[in-house]
């Protein structure tokens, strides 16, 4: 299976919530632990081990955060 | 160069075109429209183009754009159309846009009439829209000047990164007088910040929106600073018999003509009467009506409206120095003989005979 | 590695000042993979708006202009007559487009102007403060239709492309939604569709985008997806109203 590898910006990320709505695999979460500049919970992978790099996360994305490649 | 008979109209509208202007962007009003009806007969046949807009606002916001590319372009119309038109000149002067902008005058408010008229001196010297800026007013007063201050007037629009006004009443526009056509002008000053696509270097940006303060307040600095430049750089006006006059006739456009008439016809009456005609009606010339109210005993202003507006600046540029007269009325040119008529009034009043 | 996603060359990748979930910067995303994927960044102009995305400028990595409230067709005008091999763009919102600007937008498409119109559609004025647009759907509350709209008070909501479908000038008319990966995909080839179109110089071009405004909505991101669905969609119904040639 095709393996995914996604970076954040996390600077970017408002936290709006509609990549972890779309992704099919149900990997994504907002990271409680960290808060960006923006005042937010940026998002982040759950299960990286997961991802298979559809793409569907940065797709929803309105902020240019996320960047997915595949392997 | 050639001596042809033209229209006031078609000498602006050829002397654009002789000025390099590519682009004509109108919508049709009475006494303006021969301008419109040149270009759109003219601009196919040399690689130039003619929109004809849906709206004044329309016009002017394709003037916007097609100044942007770095083309010299223009827009006609007169009183009504360019009070629509003043949003997209508050625009242009903050875009820092060069164009030219003919107002072929007729009276207002309203709809008004179409007969002569300066009654859109305010409108035009007084920025006209929102915003602090001001734009070049340029006040030609015959078919030659029609044409040559079209072409001056582009030249100072790209100079100054501003756009300019050419203002005049509508006989002037329908007055058919010979004019010397001019070269057409080969050399353009670069334009590195035009808007052409970004081929082969940073994208540039046309915009004048300002939101933090600190941008605002540098960016009107700016402008000020430049309209400062203008006025030390671009007033133009002529004299006539001012040096050892009581009288100060002040007139522009067609009124100057006829006044430079009566000026004649009162010192043949024994008034020592001369005339100062403002030829950029912004900036306007301060400083000789200034210097001559040192010598003279009282002023006049004579214009083709009824308030009264360039009066006033002829006010702030004596300062109460000498008396100042008014003689106007809307929709009609005095002829020099009621002019004199009335000159002579004001000369009993202010004791010169 | 293969990269399924990343910036486009033609955005700058400036940071959006966009609320939370607000559907223009996927739209901005869409455009501008649409001019890399055609390679037109240097040949393009885009034209922004007096609205919510009067700042786009400071995003498309292309020359671009921002306009007066509503004038940008005009704008666009002028410069695709006195720059014919470029490409041309207006970026405008419903009170943009279909409230003051009208005159210009449906002048614009009877003259057959080759520009593309990127016209986004989230039925209120956002930057504003959500007051009501010609777009508002019937029922719905604003700022300025406190009570819903009513059609006797306040009409019916406009749908533009089925209005400039019917001119002659208009070579391509689609409307799409930013509602889901499969209706994102669409919106993408509509505007390169688009783009391509007014290349070939068949006449004037524009992409009616639905998109969301949760922040004067007054919903969430997600939640603002699915009031698109059951309410903006079956209004304004999505898909191509003309393909001039087909």
């Amino acid at each position: 299976m095709a393996r995914g590898i996604v970076t954040f910006s996390s600077d970017r990320c408002k936290a709006c919530g509609l990549c972890i709505l779309f992704c099919p695999k149900q990997i994504m979460g907002f990271d409680k632990t960290s808060i960006n500049i923006l005042g937010y919970h940026p998002v982040g992978l759950i299960k990286p081990e997961d991802c298979n790099g559809c793409g569907i996360c940065a797709m929803m994305c309105p902020d240019l955060v996320i960047e997915v490649g595949r392997e | 160069m050639q001596r042809v008979l033209m229209k006031g109209n078609e000498a602006i509208a050829e002397g654009a075109i002789r000025a390099g202007c590519r682009g004509f962007f109108g919508y049709p009003i009475t006494p303006s429209s021969e301008i419109a009806e040149y270009m759109a007969r003219k601009m196919p046949t040399i690689g130039g183009v003619f929109v004809q807009a849906e709206s004044e606002l329309a016009a002017i916001n394709m003037v916007y754009g097609g100044a942007a590319t770095g083309a010299r372009v223009m827009t006609a119309s007169s009183g009504p159309g360019i009070s629509l038109k003043q949003e997209g000149i508050s625009f242009l002067a903050e875009g820092e846009l060069p164009c030219l902008i003919v107002d072929i005058c007729r009276g207002g408010p309203g709809l008004g009439g179409i007969q002569p008229s300066q009654a859109d001196y305010f409108q035009a010297t007084r920025g006209g829209g929102h915003g602090d800026y001001y734009i070049i007013v340029l006040a030609p007063s015959s078919a030659q000047e029609m044409m040559d201050l079209t072409m001056l007037g582009f030249e100072l629009a790209d100079k100054h990164r501003t756009p300019v006004m050419l203002m005049a009443e509508g006989t002037l526009g329908n007055l058919i007088e010979p004019v010397l056509v001019r070269d057409e002008v080969t050399e353009f000053v670069d334009k590195p910040w035009a808007i052409t696509g970004c081929l082969g270097r940073q994208p540039n940006i046309v915009n004048t929106l300002h939101m933090p303060v600190e941008q605002l307040q540098t960016r009107n600095q700016h402008l000020t600073e430049k309209y400062q430049a203008i006025r030390s750089q671009e007033i133009r006006s002529e004299e006539f018999l001012t040096e050892d006059a009581d009288l100060i006739l002040v007139a522009y456009g067609i009124m100057a003509r006829i006044a430079k008439k009566a000026v004649m016809n009162a010192r043949s009456l024994g008034i020592k009467t001369g005339l100062i005609r403002p030829i950029t009606l912004w900036p306007y010339p301060y400083g000789v009506v200034n210097k001559i109210a040192q010598t003279c005993k009282a002023m006049v202003s004579i214009e083709i409206s009824t308030t009264g507006q360039m009066i006033e600046d002829i006010k702030l540029a004596t300062a109460g120095k000498v008396p100042i007269h008014y003689i106007g009325e809307i929709a009609r040119t005095p002829n020099p003989e009621e002019i004199t008529q009335q000159l002579l009034v004001i000369a009993a009043k202010e004791g010169l005979i | 590695m293969k990269m399924i996603a990343k910036k486009p060359e033609s955005l700058t990748g400036a940071k959006y000042h966009y609320c939370p979930g607000c559907s223009h910067g996927i739209i901005h995303r869409l455009v501008a993979e649409a001019m890399d994927e055609l390679n037109i960044r240097e040949q393009t102009i885009g034209i922004c708006p007096v609205g919510c995305s009067v700042l786009a400028y400071d995003y498309f990595n292309c020359d671009m202009l921002e306009a007066a409230h509503g004038r940008a067709p005009a704008i666009a005008t002028a410069i695709k007559r006195l720059l014919p091999d470029r490409y041309l763009f207006t970026y405008q919102g419903d009170g943009d487009l279909a409230s003051i600007g009208m005159g210009e937008i449906v002048h614009a498409s009877l003259r057959g102007e080759k520009i593309t119109t990127i016209f986004v559609n989230n039925t209120l004025y956002g930057m504003t403060g959500g007051q009501m647009a010609p777009t508002t759907l019937l029922g719905q509350v604003t700022t300025t239709s406190p009570y819903g709209r009513k059609v006797e008070w306040e009409g019916y909501p406009a749908k533009m492309c089925e209005l400039l479908s019917c001119n002659e000038g208009a070579a391509y008319i689609c409307r799409t939604a930013v509602n889901s990966p499969a209706n994102i995909i669409k919106t993408k080839k509509a505007i390169k569709k688009a783009f391509q179109i007014q290349g070939q110089g068949l006449g004037f071009t524009l992409v009616e985008v639905l998109s969301t405004c949760p922040t004067n909505w007054g919903l969430s991101p997600a939640d603002s997806l699915k009031w698109m669905e059951e309410h903006m969609i079956p209004y304004y119904p999505l898909g191509e109203f003309k393909v001039k040639g087909e």
